[in-house]
């Protein structure tokens, strides 16, 4: 069993989607949301993803196809 | 005698102790040391201060350092130049710019490394490492020689050759990740999530970030004891704004200036100005960005403190502003040519902005201005290219040269 913390960053038009909802539909994956910001327009989201390996990251692979952006909790690490 | 209570989340206040970890187990909020300041205010002064070596260990009691032993790099108390010239081209007219250019591997990086660094020892820790595609990679590779760790640097299997070598010369593992920057990103949040590895900016971050709170304090001394009126710090990660930041509210806390009414204003490069975008929108929301910009050290697209810089510009009265990269290699070109200081791209933001700010009047003309200079310009050769006065060319005779410069000949020239 893996966990995997993520922050997702969701396009306006995403915004109103039920995208977590059916993402633990569609995979065997467990999310839980420990913070969250959704506005009109705009949203985000800091999860963790439990599961299989490569479940967790096909899940991962499914949101970005719908257009969430999935970065790691740390934000961006390479520093210049 | 310990200054360090422990550890705490910004954003649920939950309480940890002083570990090598950066996620509150709670709300995944990112953890930052919270000191005891009552027994640090017994135990520095000024003159406690003023006593201390000339580098940024000077400020020991203020950082997150438990032993004795540290890997002293002589890094910072940099030079604060009253910049007169460049302060005369932009119309300020109580101009400093804080010169960071010359730590030991050329840039600020040197400060939260030395303090990682010497974390890194105090935990047991065997190997030091990041991901970093220039600045960070050289100074985590050099503090790792001199501490007798293991150095283990993740770049981005296409950098090119040129940004490496200043980190190879260290000595250092490099493993170049087959993948784009989101893979090494990724790859690197995972590794430092599994192996027992000392990453400066993953799981040493709360302590890491610290050392940049150096920059205030220095600049704070070697202002007389005072804060500045303004001051315009760049912004990648957005760490080292939030640090120069809580390193001056510090200073007032402790008594050692007398307060801070400090405008934080944040610089980014257009390309990459997730954090100015936001502002402009007035939002606290910082949309990630894909970065493209020849100011690679500021290239940070998804900035962790993005949002808590945003809140301080607001809270302090600062702003946020972004040039282009014309400007930025013009405001490299200026304060090269006003103050003889040569610095990288990232430099070149901050005097660009400074440049339109003043401009614009968002900077008054009699404000005490600090501009944080934070990396050496031989780091980022490449971004003059074809923007600088070419050579003049001659055959090695006086009569050659002389026509060359358009130099007329002494009316009474004399042979010895």
């Amino acid at each position: 069993m893996e966990r995997q913390r993520m922050k997702f960053t969701f396009p306006p038009d995403l915004v109103t989607q039920p995208v977590i909802y059916n993402m633990g539909k569609q995979f065997h994956v467990v999310t839980n949301i420990r913070r969250a910001n959704v506005s009109r327009d705009r949203g985000w989201m800091i999860l963790e993803i439990s599961g299989g390996e490569a479940e967790i990251q096909r899940a991962i692979q499914w949101a970005k196809e719908q257009g969430v952006r999935v970065d790691p909790i740390e934000g961006d690490i390479v520093a210049g | 005698m310990r200054y360090v209570n422990g550890l705490e989340c910004r954003e649920c206040g939950q309480a940890y102790p002083a570990e090598p970890i950066h996620v509150c187990e709670m709300c995944f909020g990112p953890l930052e040391v919270a000191y005891d300041y009552d027994a640090i205010g017994n135990a520095i002064s000024r003159e406690t201060i003023a006593r201390g070596p000339h580098s940024l260990w000077r400020y020991k009691p203020l950082l997150p350092i438990e032993g004795d032993r540290i890997v002293d790099s002589q890094a910072g108390f940099t030079p604060l130049v009253r910049a007169h010239n460049l302060g005369r081209a932009l119309g300020l007219r109580n101009l400093f710019v804080k010169n960071d250019t010359v730590n030991p591997t050329f840039s600020f990086k040197d400060r939260p490394v030395s303090i990682a660094s010497t974390k890194a020892v105090e935990f047991g820790f065997d190997t030091l490492a990041c991901a970093s595609t220039g600045n960070l990679a050289g100074s985590v590779a050099a503090h790792a020689a001199k501490a007798g760790l293991r150095a283990c640097i993740f770049i981005p299997a296409d950098l090119e050759p040129s940004k490496v070598v200043a980190a190879q010369a260290y000595g250092p593992t490099i493993v170049a990740v087959d993948g784009n920057y989101d893979d090494v990103n990724r790859v690197c949040s995972e590794i430092a999530d599994r192996h027992r590895w000392a990453f400066v900016n993953i799981n040493l971050r709360p302590y890491y970030s610290e050392g940049s709170k150096t920059l205030a304090y220095e600049v704070a001394e070697q202002l007389g004891w005072r804060a500045p009126d303004h001051v315009v710090v760049p912004i990648a990660s957005g760490s080292l704004f939030t640090k120069v930041w809580k390193g001056f509210r510090e200073l007032a806390k402790l008594g050692l200036v007398p307060g801070v009414t400090t405008r934080m204003t944040g610089a980014q490069a257009l390309g990459c100005s997730p954090v100015v975008t936001a502002f402009d929108a007035q939002t606290l929301t910082v949309e990630p960005v894909k970065p493209k910009t020849i100011a690679k050290s500021l290239a940070i697209g998804n900035p962790a403190d993005g949002y808590y810089s945003l809140r301080i510009m607001k809270e302090s009265g600062g702003v946020a502003c972004a040039v282009d990269d014309g400007e930025v290699v013009e405001g490299i070109k200026l304060l090269a040519r006003t103050e003889g200081i040569f610095a990288e791209t990232a430099g070149g933001v901050v005097v660009g902005v400074l440049k339109k700010l003043a401009a614009s009047g968002q900077i008054d003309p009699d404000e005490l201005v600090v501009a944080y200079v934070t990396g050496n310009g031989l780091k980022t050769q490449e971004a003059l290219a074809g923007a600088l006065i070419e050579p003049i060319y001659a055959r090695p005779s006086l009569r050659a040269i002389e026509e060359a410069l358009a130099l007329e000949a002494p009316a009474t020239a004399s042979v010895a």
